[in-house]
């Protein structure tokens, strides 16, 4: 049994929050980079310029690549070997992410209640977090803060089976088209397919912290991310929605087993800045 | 890429006119900022007959919600907000004399139409370029309603602050005429 103190996932979290909003991943920057020279419009590539430029200044002078700095999603593997000790972990990882958003500069954009009283907790806690205890006596940490232009354009669908393939490309062209500039594009796309309605969703964000440069292992998953991003890219949308070829720089798929009577799909959109940072203890 | 069009603050109507939709800009000068709240809080002190916080004749509106500033700079990452959030009081604030608004997105017909008819101009600055943009903000001063901490109305003076022209004095709209275009 391996013994680790709640403070330290304090710390970690912390210090993931900073580095998820101030640095771009490698896997982003380069398809920015990409993006650049494929894109045709004029004013697309200009966009592409600025957003390049803009992700070697957060580097440079440490500050959030986006003034939407989001809410906190934590993805974290607990190995069943670990003990934790010296407090719970939810409020381990509440208080990393008060830490981070505090000492970091970050903007606090999280309301106490959503519907009645949406008052600013200031200190941008809750986070979300999903745990899964896997084998092992390691704790891994993923933290991607997820700006809502984006989260307020997903969408999720309970298909038929018979629907197909077809149906579920409509779906997710059409929910690309309607969310338009609104999430900033060039967008990434994370798409879930299968399980339960719950499990769908959050396997298209899961798919949005894998690397844009890694296809689904299945071939025929990584046959249909490639058609999608064909299929979005020719809406015209553009960077920005300003018109271009690049409206999305990656469609992500994961997919689960599900109940022969049911094919639930859900999209989740990421702005360009596709945050995560990530840390194993 | 043509070169980008400087253009100095105040913006008057005939700096407007000579605005196309898609002209690549570079704004210097004073700028206000405001979202939801404190445009809310503008017009319902126009509803009871008050004046505005400050004269919005020939002015333009940058609507942001920037991170906490760091020590020794005037402000944090300030990238542009949706702009359709604001459309409900935009109409009021032209016919007050309001010049021009840089955000991001589409705008409701009801905005385009009073574009049009007070002839003013609507820019947007690039989603998620709040680093960079943050760096052509050089002041930063609370105007009113300091409450609303990073969603006060203030004034800050921008230069060399990078914009396109999405829709122009005529309801021109690039959002409408740039897909069109790339479509397959």
């Amino acid at each position: 049994m391996r013994i680790i103190e709640a403070a330290q996932i304090t710390e970690a979290v912390a210090q993931l929050a900073i580095k998820a909003n101030y640095y771009l991943n490698p896997d982003l920057y380069e398809a920015l980079v990409k993006g650049r020279e494929m894109e045709e419009s004029p004013i697309g590539k200009e966009i592409f310029e600025i957003l390049i430029k803009n992700a070697e200044i957060a580097r440079e002078e440490e500050m959030a690549i986006c003034q939407d700095t989001g809410m906190a999603v934590v993805f974290m593997e607990i190995g069943q070997d670990v003990h934790i000790v010296g407090g719970n972990l939810e409020d381990a990882v509440n208080a990393g992410v008060a830490k981070g958003y505090l000492e970091g500069y970050l903007r606090k954009s999280v309301v106490e209640e959503p519907l009645f009283n949406r008052v600013n907790t200031k200190n941008n806690t809750p986070a979300v977090i999903h745990v899964s205890i896997v084998p092992g006596d390691k704790v891994k940490i993923v933290l991607a803060p997820k700006g809502f232009g984006s989260e307020n354009m997903s969408a999720l669908r309970m298909f038929k089976p018979s629907d197909g393939i077809e149906a579920i490309k409509k779906f997710v062209v059409d929910t690309v088209v309607n969310a338009g500039s609104n999430p900033c594009p060039p967008i990434v796309i994370g798409i879930g397919i299968g399980g339960t309605m719950e499990k769908a969703a959050l396997l298209a964000k899961k798919a949005l912290i894998r690397p844009l440069n890694i296809r689904n292992s299945h071939p025929q998953y990584a046959a249909l991310e490639q058609e999608l991003l064909e299929l979005v890219n020719n809406t015209g949308i553009g960077p920005q929605g300003l018109g271009g070829r690049i409206t999305a720089l990656a469609v992500n798929i994961e997919w689960f087993p599900t109940h022969i009577a049911g094919l639930p799909v859900a999209i989740n959109i990421n702005c360009h800045a596709t945050r995560h940072a990530e840390i194993e203890l | 890429m043509k070169e980008p069009i400087r253009i100095t603050l105040p913006l008057t109507e005939e700096k407007v006119r000579s605005l196309k939709a898609g002209d690549s800009v570079l704004i210097t000068g004073v700028v206000y900022t405001g979202r939801d709240a404190a445009h809310k809080r503008m017009v319902e002190a126009l509803d009871r007959g008050e004046e505005l916080p400050t004269d919005l004749k020939d002015q333009v509106i940058y609507y942001v919600g920037p991170t906490p500033a760091k020590p020794g700079k005037p402000i944090g990452s300030a990238g542009p907000t949706t702009s359709g959030r604001m459309d409900a009081y935009t109409p009021r604030l032209l016919e007050k004399g309001l010049r021009g608004m840089i955000g991001k997105g589409y705008r409701s017909p009801e905005v385009i139409e009073a574009i049009k008819k007070y002839g003013a101009v609507y820019f947007v600055a690039i989603g998620g370029a709040a680093a960079l943009i943050a760096k052509s903000i050089k002041s930063y001063e609370v105007i009113a309603y300091e409450d609303l901490g990073p969603e006060a109305h203030a004034k800050i003076y921008v230069e060399d602050f990078p914009a396109i022209v999405a829709i122009d004095c005529e309801g021109n709209n690039i959002y409408e005429i740039g897909p069109k275009k790339y479509k397959r």
